[in-house]
């Protein structure tokens, strides 16, 4: 069992979607919160495959794309305003922000290194303690177990030179905000599986007691979603709504204990800015006071110029499910990946990045 | 950003590191998050650290389930 191959098998996805075509439901919206189920779901066609009566629209769950111009700007503030070196995950680099982006203020000559670890942060900042390094932490609950790790280590190894900027965002939150719009329609959740590696089942309940909307905690192969889509389809057909777990061999209803624990013991939640959403109410994390030593927004406070927002860039609906990346105006003609103007269309798992490469 | 791919876990070294292996390319990664981790294991592993252990039982019960659904009602 390699994991991978196994659910990539052609036979078994020709038999969900024979069943997908015989379970009869009038027609559905189900929502793909994580971007890596938008691009897997466009990677790998299945949304081609689908019976023409369900439609799947993508959400916020691409931490790159609802990260705000105005957190970007921030990050790109301390590095004029102070000698810093930014360490960053490689998505974040060709963002546009409000004036620039990483990639061009790193040709401008300032210091930015893209890391694939938070650790690789920490290490950079051991063999240069003369230089201060900022990690800008960027990602939803899958990563910040290990940003708050990295801070423990740092604390536990007296490290002097190493300062986090967290734009931490947490999922659930933001599905309430979906959930209580009124102009957004929908009838089911294919929830993050990686997330829900870490933070469990238990977070989504009040998706389906408050407000009655199935949410299935899916995984990201091919046989995965289409299943993952089966498992909502029968759901609204019987007129349920529970969570369930499609990813079972991934996921279990507390989650990660030891990774929540390490998010509780260096985080607090606080509102947060969203792209596209606005501020959501306890969907940030902050670094705690027994570890401000390590908070970069402490150490190298910033007022960045007002904000600048790209006219006619509508990734803020493409993220709330309002609107596909082939609605916005922009697509393709002006803004596409050699020259994006959002963030939907840099990162790996944006929507409208997804739409470009794979749309058929 | 949630991009974690299944890997084997070959060899566990001491601090919490150990060595696994995908498709060929062997890397090192942590196991503050899994402590329980062993040799053999096929972990998920997400920016450099192991997130959780795939379970065998379960993958396998899920493709027994798939390659039967047209016997399933509904």
């Amino acid at each position: 069992m390699r994991y991978i191959e196994e659910f990539r098998d052609s036979n078994l996805a020709k038999k969900i979607i024979s069943k997908l075509k015989k379970v009869k439901i009038k027609e559905a919206t189900y929502m793909e919160v994580c971007g890596t189920h938008t691009v897997n779901a466009s990677k790998f066609g299945i949304r081609q495959a689908l019976p023409k009566n369900l439609k799947l629209i993508s959400g916020p769950g691409c931490p790159v794309c609802v990260t705000d111009n105005r957190e970007l700007d921030i990050a790109i503030e301390m590095l004029r305003e102070y000698e810093i070196t930014l360490a960053t995950f490689g998505d974040m680099m060709r963002v546009p922000s409000s004036y620039s982006s990483l990639e061009k203020e790193k040709a401008d000559g300032k210091n930015i290194r893209v890391i694939y670890s938070p650790i690789d942060a920490l290490n950079l900042a051991k063999e240069n303690p003369e230089k201060d390094f900022v990690l800008f932490g960027v990602g939803f609950e899958t990563t910040t177990p290990m940003i708050a790790h990295t801070i423990k280590v740092a604390s536990k190894k007296r490290i002097k030179n190493f300062y986090v900027y967290s734009v931490h965002k947490l999922i659930p939150p933001a599905l309430k905000v979906l959930v209580k719009d009124e102009n957004i329609k929908i009838n089911g959740f294919l929830c993050p599986g990686h997330v829900s590696v870490i933070i469990g089942s238990n977070p989504y309940e009040f998706i389906a007691r408050d407000y009655k909307i199935p949410c299935v905690i899916t995984g990201f192969e091919p046989l995965d979603i289409l299943q993952g889509i089966l498992m909502l389809v029968i759901q609204t057909k019987e007129k349920e709504a529970k969570v369930e777990i499609q990813y079972k061999r991934g996921v279990n209803k507390e989650g990660n204990k030891v990774a929540l624990e390490l998010i509780n013991d260096v985080f607090n939640k606080s509102d947060a800015l969203w792209r596209g959403l606005g501020i959501i109410s306890q969907s940030g994390l902050v670094i705690k006071e027994e570890y401000s030593q390590f908070d970069a927004l402490k150490k190298f406070p910033v007022d960045p110029p007002p904000v600048k927002k790209h006219k006619g860039c509508k990734c803020g609906d493409v993220l709330k499910g309002l609107i596909m990346p082939y609605n916005c105006p922009l697509f393709k003609n002006v803004c596409n990946p050699l020259n994006p103007v959002g963030p939907c269309m840099v990162s790996s798992e944006g929507s409208c990045a997804a739409y470009y490469h794979y749309a058929s | 950003m949630c991009l974690a791919a299944p890997t084997k876990i070959v060899k566990i070294e001491k601090d919490q590191i150990a060595e696994v292996v995908l498709s060929g390319v062997r890397m090192k990664v942590s196991l503050a998050l899994l402590p329980e981790a062993k040799l053999g294991d096929y972990v998920l592993v997400h920016v450099g650290y192991a997130i959780n252990i795939l379970s065998e039982e379960e993958a396998k019960e899920t493709l027994k389930l798939l390659s039967e659904l047209e016997k399933q009602e509904m």
